[in-house]
């Protein structure tokens, strides 16, 4: 082999030219690869680091403490309470069958609920939280703490969750919470910042409409986890805030009595500082027990609920358009006066059913089936007859009536959009009906507008508004329901509604007159000690036309099926001397305004009254303390 | 001569042999075997588990092996270069037939105590075959059109083998090798140009025959970002290993794309992903030089070698070897589509190990028998 042949050399300078060739083919490669080594490490290494760390660390969200609300006197009316739980990481348990029988056992869990708990486990990892029992009571509590020597893994926990100490008393106030939905948290910002599995947001009512302020900040806890999410160690936590408390302007006490004045009863009362426009109270019912929705509430409970003819869900203080009945007489005689068509020798004669005002061949019946002969304003609106008020609606116009109405708060939101649920109730003209109806206005339909019947709808806490306004002298007022400190009360700079003063002082006579003179129409439910005496104006708002038959039946209340039965109203403000607070009632189907919501007015304004030495003491101590 | 005298000697003493060796190369093979045993303890989560062990034993074993083979003449290595390839396409014809299956391929062998995979040594010994056929061949019949139907079919042979079971990653692989031999055999440099346009023009009908996982990967490959958490994600969370270690990496045993299993196979071809990012670009560079020098030597002792099939084997295996880590790495580094192929010595699995080791245990006789002809 030594001998080398010439093709031994070409072969192998062939083999050393091509090997030279791939050689530096190599090293260019190689230079490729180093640069993108330096590319990616050096050159973007801070890009890729916060990726890194976007991979590995993950937070973990704790449901933030809610605010609580207070009532003026700095009573818990909507707390938090230490629910006792009960947690299981499946993954941390040895024999996860034999705990999780053994806590049926202990925990008494029904078929159903072990199910549910069963299922619930197969849905989640099994190293994340799986929470057998949110609510415990401290008897259950107690006894599994005495048998955690045998529970290996499980772990009694002990959250923060809502609690209303005084349940269906303010529920529609309040509202409630329950656990944030899909539609809460992509409509509300703050929800969708503080959101996290299990969260309880206000649902309605003030919960709702002060999120922002109740909801607080969330804990958070942040872990370095795996691939899999799987927590590997704990990194940082940082506390949140709790959320703001909110202090109402209610009165426990004059709430607790709404509800028990309106027990069995579909309906509203509502009472207000007719100087501050504070609501001491304000009750829709029936009610229900909010603290049943706070961990879900059950099947049967919610059917209970939502099936009751009375209509728990509904606000009837906001949400309940009724025809104010005879409750807006006072407006209608304001009106007339301010608008100069009468005077109060005015005089109209109510001669009974016999022969009724007639126009246009329709007939308007006064209540009375007698008449009550010739009226002035003081004695009609004593008495509250309705042909006195048909006649002067009639030469008053609805056009005029409306502005005078709506001045005084009808026709509008009370609390604005505090409330999301309020209704505007309706005050009709003539505008109005060619807008929305596309027809014009016929004289009926003023006439029957003066006695608070046609088109005309109001909510209760309007009526409430109306009358604080006409009591206070005739002063614009706005409502409010949350103590604000910083808020500077425009007390001084009061608005006058009227034209001249004279005339709001004829209504509150005439009103006066309706309760504490024989023959007014809520007589029955005066207060003769000057100190709770109060004037008032009752309403009976018909449900449905009365009839040509009807009449001649007369039939008593409770003879009348219940759906047809008239709506029992009561407006009133007291005390008279020094006028204070006003309230309105409405008793659904209540019959008659002066045997059932006026006696109620009574015993709410002994109480009210009796309660204002102790809230003005709460004013003056705030002060002091300055 | 004095020289003379001794190449004559068909058997060297045992001193001579070991004067003969290539420390560098055995140092830098030996560092490499740290290194990986040190990766793969990190692997491992910084505990002495499975894939340490059992990697521990193999770097043993092989080690040892290659040593044993480095004293065998180069001229048996020559003698069994036909017989070793129709052993390993026996042996990948019996992996066909009764293989074990694991993860939707039939790659594997049962051998009681080692679970073989063929192909993997196909990768050397189709150097060793087609190095012992253009050994004598004169340069003017190396492009008769005989000799190159003949190489291809050696070379499609075993590829069409592995790419039934189905393996399309190794089965390239074998066919670089075999090509890198046919390059330094001298076949004309046009057929190769010609071979590459033919290739890239066919490339869109290629593309239509992939498997449509296989389609998946090139798609990847262009765009990551269009399935981050499905085909994607491999690639992605490698970019942000190696990215996020930095110029000094994070530390050993402090990865935490790897020890918080976001990388996905780091035992075996991703291992270059997790010693970059624990030892940044210092140590990724350092890692890279040390290849560099085995590679430098091994093309060393082809050029010092004296036989034409130890020059050709050396060359060739030095461009496969090359082929591997630059292909494995240019896949961790996002420059190329995923494919199945591990980084010599550091990933771990034995039949990739036992392969290169017998490479390295050629190479090695090659340069201890240096001076040793061939006839």
């Amino acid at each position: 082999m030594i001998n080398s042949s010439s093709d031994n050399v070409t072969k192998l300078n062939s083999i050393n030219r091509r090997m030279f060739i791939t050689g530096s083919l190599k090293f260019a490669i190689m230079i490729g690869l180093v640069s993108r080594l330096f590319f990616l490490q050096v050159k973007e290494n801070k890009k890729y680091l916060t990726l890194s760390d976007k991979n590995r660390i993950r937070e973990w969200k704790l449901a933030p403490v809610r605010g609580e609300f207070h009532d003026y006197f700095g009573n818990i009316i909507a707390g938090n309470f230490e629910a006792y739980q009960l947690h299981i990481i499946p993954e941390e348990v040895e024999d996860f069958r034999y705990v999780i029988y053994r806590l049926k056992d202990l925990l008494e869990l029904s078929e159903k609920e072990f199910k549910k708990v069963l299922k619930k486990k197969n849905e989640i990892k099994p190293w994340e939280t799986l929470i057998i029992s949110d609510n415990l009571n401290w008897n259950k509590f107690s006894k599994i703490n005495n048998h955690l020597y045998d529970l290996n893994g499980v772990k009694p926990v002990i959250s923060i969750s809502r609690n209303y100490p005084f349940k269906e008393n303010f529920t529609h106030v309040l509202g409630y919470v329950s656990q944030a939905n899909k539609i809460d948290v992509e409509n509300t910002e703050i929800i969708k910042k503080n959101f996290v599995p299990g969260l309880k947001v206000g649902k309605v009512g003030l919960e709702k409409s002060f999120e922002e302020k109740l909801i607080g900040s969330n804990d958070i806890e942040r872990y370095e986890v795996n691939a899999y999410g799987r927590r590997i160690s704990q990194l940082e936590y940082q506390k949140g805030e709790k959320g703001k408390t909110l202090r109402l302007t209610l009165d426990t006490k004059v709430q607790q009595l709404t509800n028990e004045l309106l027990k069995d009863k579909a309906g509203s009362i509502c009472v207000m500082d007719i100087y501050t426009g504070s609501i001491i109270a304000m009750h829709s019912s029936p009610s229900f027990d909010p603290n049943l929705f706070v961990f879900g509430i059950s099947k049967d409970d919610w059917q209970l609920i939502r099936n009751n003819p009375m209509k728990p869900l509904v606000n009837k203080t906001l949400q309940g358009n009724y025809s104010p009945g005879s409750t807006i007489k006072p407006i209608v005689a304001l009106s007339a006066l301010e608008n100069g068509i009468i005077n109060p020798n005015f005089t109209v004669n109510c001669r009974g059913h016999k022969n009724p005002l007639e126009y246009y061949g329709q007939t308007y019946h006064c209540w009375k089936k007698q008449g009550h002969g010739f009226m002035n304003l003081r004695n009609a609106m004593k008495q509250s007859c309705d042909t006195y008020f048909y006649e002067i609606a009639r030469k008053l116009g609805v056009d005029r009536l409306s502005e005078t109405a709506k001045k005084f708060g009808l026709g509008e939101r009370v609390f604005g959009n505090l409330f999301d649920i309020e209704k505007k109730g309706l005050v009709p003209n003539t505008q109005w009906k060619k807008n929305a109806l596309g027809q014009s206005w016929v004289l009926g339909e003023t006439i029957i507008t003066g006695i608070g019947q046609g088109y005309i709808q109001t909510t209760p806490i309007q009526l409430c508004l109306m009358t604080a306004q006409i009591a206070n002298g005739g002063y614009k007022i706005y409502p409010q329901i949350i103590v604000d400190d910083n808020k500077v009360h425009p007390n001084d700079k009061y608005t006058p509604l009227f034209n001249d003063p004279k005339n709001i002082k004829i209504v509150q006579d005439a009103m006066f007159s309706s309760t504490n003179e024989v023959r007014g129409t809520s007589y029955r439910s005066r207060i003769d000690n000057p100190k709770y005496q109060f004037a008032g104006k009752t309403g009976t708002a018909q449900v449905k036309k009365i009839t040509e038959r009807d009449r001649e039946l007369d039939l008593k209340t409770f003879e009348i099926p219940y759906e047809e039965r008239d709506h029992a109203l009561y407006v009133a403000f007291g005390p008279y001397k020094n006028p204070r607070y006003a309230l309105s009632v409405i008793v659904e189907h209540g019959g008659n305004g002066s045997t059932t919501a006026a006696p109620m007015a009574k015993k709410l304004f002994k109480l009210i009254i009796d309660q204002h030495k102790l809230r003005e003491s709460i004013n003056n101590k705030k002060y002091m303390d300055i | 001569m004095y020289i003379h005298t001794r190449f004559n000697k068909s058997n060297f003493n045992l001193f001579q042999k070991f004067r003969n060796f290539d420390y560098l190369l055995l140092a830098c093979i030996l560092l490499l075997g740290f290194i990986s045993l040190t990766t793969m303890y990190s692997t491992d989560g910084g505990k002495i588990l499975f894939h340490t062990k059992s990697h521990f034993v193999k770097l043993i074993i092989f080690t040892t092996m290659m040593l044993i083979f480095s004293f065998i003449n180069i001229k048996f290595w020559f003698s069994i270069g036909y017989l070793s390839y129709f052993l390993v396409i026996g042996l990948l014809v019996w992996t066909y037939l009764f293989g074990i299956t694991s993860s939707g391929s039939q790659r594997w062998i049962n051998l009681y105590f080692i679970n073989l995979q063929p192909s993997e040594l196909m990768k050397i010994f189709i150097i060793l075959c087609l190095a012992k056929y253009f050994h004598r061949m004169k340069l003017e019949k190396v492009n008769s059109i005989y000799t190159i139907l003949t190489s291809l079919i050696v070379i499609i042979l075993p590829m069409g083998l592995v790419i039934v079971q189905p393996d399309l990653g190794t089965s390239l692989l074998i066919a670089i090798s075999g090509i890198a031999v046919l390059w330094f055999a001298g076949i004309n440099h046009k057929y190769f140009i010609y071979t590459m346009l033919g290739f890239i023009i066919s490339l869109p009908f290629i593309i239509a025959f992939l498997k449509p996982y296989q389609k998946l990967r090139v798609l990847t490959f262009l765009n990551p970002d269009r399935d981050p958490l499905g085909a994607g994600y491999q690639i992605i969370q490698s970019k942000i290993a190696v990215g996020s270690g930095g110029i000094f990496g994070k530390g050993f045993l402090k990865g935490t794309q790897s020890y918080l299993e976001f990388l996905p196979e780091k035992h075996t071809d991703f291992i270059f992903t997790l010693f970059s990012e624990e030892f940044g670009f210092v140590g990724s560079f350092i890692l890279l030089l040390i290849y560099a020098i085995i590679i430098y030597r091994i093309l060393a002792i082809g050029a010092t070698s004296r036989s034409y099939f130890a020059k050709i084997f050396c060359y060739s295996f030095g461009a496969a070897i090359f082929v591997y880590i630059a292909i494995n790495m240019s896949m961790v580094l996002g420059l190329l589509p995923i494919v199945g192929s591990p980084l010599p010595i550091m990933s771990y699995g034995g039949s990739s190990m036992l392969a290169t080791m017998i490479g390295f245990g050629i190479v090695m006789s090659a340069k201890v028998h240096s001076q040793q002809a061939i006839a």
